[in-house]
């Protein structure tokens, strides 16, 4: 045991030493809790009657489209809101305890950044604030920034801007981090090198709660998503469980088969008439092709895609036989 | 033990006074920093003053004298008055008016920052910019103005200047709670222009209307202006002390207004 393990805390030691074990420890304790938790701003519900866990070890993401609560729910979190009713929890404590802190990163969407300092100095001062800074170089090499150390933050790119809030994060070696949006705003390849650095980060076994309004974010790094609209969670599972739900097929065909007995197949979750055509909604395509196809030789106009995350929102807050157990 | 109950477990926060200071150092150096590279600030600041003491202390007036007292010496004490309020108000109020609605404040306060370094900073860095103008008015005071005066004398007012920063750093912290990033600029210049005018700043007090004289007495420019100038030996010569309890009241009801702002933030208002 080095000197630097053994001031380490206990904590901190158990989910270093959990990242070289395959596959996340089953707990049921939670690091972070909403407890019907409600909040507003004036006359508008942010939040309301939410319950939600993160669990040591997982990543979990709150995906829902602009204004669904996300951001509220992660500022509660942070101790920066106080709820209007419910109870926030983290590690067990209030949000506001300067011991939370410590032990949390923030990336936040910040409308300005002190421009004229340098990244490597924004980097100092945030570390200089924990206990057990991560050393900058590594938490230079964590977000990708070793070569714009000495940019001043204000010459930075919008994707490299991203990654220093990111680092920022980062700078107290923490064991539990928020990632508010972190990739809103960015293109194709500047978010896929934040997912990679985000991944890198979750081998280091941190505890992440991430909001994101796309699906295929939730997908690529969580182990579980929340989905949340209008203030309300109304899905939770595994991405691929969450995809099954919204992220269904599209079919779209002329056809003389009966909207009742299609509405009769398995895994269709609505059906409706769209001019002369007729629109299916299905978790998956292939099986529904099959019996339309055997049924009505005169089938015509067919068109089949994957539903958008809008229609997945839709679905999901339709009250249908798919969901009412979600 | 699960490592559930490890997690739970929460180390009692103990930061060594140290390491405290080094935060408030660190604090200190990047906002300095900060408002050194940012040109907006240091020209506006540092040039408005130095560039009417030139023009009107140097150039035009320089052997005229109000009230028997040499005018680039009468203006090192009143331009230095006028420096000080700018590089204060400016400082904290646009600063904390931006941190505060574009999101910035909030990472801060995310983290386990102490958040009095945050508004320390600002104060410090606000003496220190009124230190670099009085600085720079005394250099050219005696290179080009012929201001003489015992060592002892330029210490004082410098000192007074300084010192004579912190009410408005209070102010500006009550003006950067209640203002947003893009009205805190044009608010300050319509506090701090009649302010300085009003207060005897641009034209000698005693040329002054006689009602603007009365308002004077409740602006904590004026008291510091007089104050400045009784280090030299002008003024109105009324009692320092009566200067400084203005000025401490004035404070004391600023700071009062920035809690009230500051526990707003804390609270509800702001998402």
């Amino acid at each position: 045991m080095s000197p630097i393990d053994a001031v380490k805390p206990p904590v901190l030691t158990a989910i270093l030493e959990r990242s070289s074990s395959t596959g996340p420890i089953p707990s049921k304790v939670p690091v972070a809790t909403l407890e019907r938790v409600s909040r507003s701003y004036g006359a508008v519900q942010a939040l309301s009657g939410v319950n939600f866990q993160v669990r040591p070890g997982e990543v979990v993401a709150l995906l829902g489209p602009n204004g669904a609560g996300k951001t509220t729910a992660v500022k509660l979190l942070l101790g920066l809101l106080q709820p209007n009713a419910g109870k926030v929890r983290v590690f067990g404590g209030d949000p506001t305890n300067p011991e939370n802190r410590m032990r949390t990163g923030a990336m936040l969407q910040v409308g300005r950044v002190p421009e004229t300092l340098r990244v490597h100095e924004h980097i100092d001062l945030f570390s200089s604030y924990y206990q057990m800074p991560m050393p900058a170089a590594e938490v230079l090499a964590a977000a990708g920034l070793e070569k714009l150390r000495d940019r001043k933050f204000g010459d930075l790119s919008g994707g490299q801007k991203q990654r220093v809030l990111f680092a920022l994060a980062l700078c107290g070696n923490p064991d539990l981090l928020f990632l508010d949006e972190p990739t809103v705003g960015l293109d194709v390849e500047a978010r896929r090198m934040l997912w990679e650095e985000i991944r890198q980060l979750v081998r280091r076994g941190k505890t992440v709660l991430l909001t994101t309004h796309y699906l295929q974010e939730a997908d690529a790094l969580a182990d579980r998503v929340a989905v949340i609209n209008k203030g309300k969670i109304i899905a939770e599972g595994t991405p691929a469980e969450i995809k099954a739900q919204t992220a269904g097929k599209k079919i779209r065909c002329i056809t003389r088969v009966s909207i009742a007995s299609l509405r009769e197949l398995p895994g269709v979750s609505e059906v409706k008439e769209d001019r002369d055509a007729i629109e299916i909604h299905a978790i998956e395509a292939e099986p529904i092709l099959r019996e339309l196809l055997a049924w009505d030789k005169t089938l015509s106009g067919l068109e089949v895609t994957s539903a958008g995350l809008e229609d997945a929102f839709l679905a999901l807050t339709q009250e249908s036989p798919t969901n009412t157990n979600a | 033990m699960s490592t559930a109950a490890l997690t739970l477990t929460t180390q009692p926060m103990q930061r060594s006074v140290g390491h405290t200071l080094t935060i408030y150092l660190k604090e200190a150096k990047y906002e300095f920093f900060k408002y050194l590279r940012l040109r907006v600030y240091t020209l506006s600041v540092l040039s408005f003053p130095v560039m009417f003491y030139i023009l009107f202390g140097l150039v035009l007036n320089a052997h005229e004298s109000i009230g028997g007292m040499r005018v680039p010496t009468y203006l090192i004490a009143t331009y230095g008055t006028f420096g000080v309020m700018g590089a204060s108000l400016f400082g904290t109020a646009a600063g904390l008016a931006s941190d505060r609605g574009l999101g910035w404040l909030e990472v801060k306060r995310a983290s386990p920052m102490p958040p009095f370094a945050y508004f320390a900073a600002k104060v410090i860095v606000s003496m220190i910019f009124s230190t670099i103008i009085v600085l720079v008015l005394f250099a050219l005071g005696i290179a080009l103005g012929g201001v003489r005066m015992p060592f002892a004398n330029f210490v004082l007012l410098l000192g007074t200047l300084v010192l004579g920063s912190l009410p408005f750093s209070a102010m500006g912290l009550a003006l950067g709670y209640f203002t947003g990033p893009n009205s805190a600029p044009p608010t300050i210049n319509l506090i701090y222009l009649p302010m300085s005018f009003c207060s005897g700043l641009w034209v000698p007090f005693m040329f002054l209307p006689k009602i603007v004289q009365k308002i004077a007495l409740v602006l904590p420019s004026y008291h510091l202006s007089q104050l400045a100038l009784g280090t030299v030996g002008a003024g109105m010569h009324e009692p320092a002390t009566a200067h400084w309890e203005v000025m401490l009241a004035f404070t004391m009801i600023c700071l009062g207004v920035a809690r009230i702002g500051f526990q707003r933030d804390q609270e509800k208002m702001y998402g």
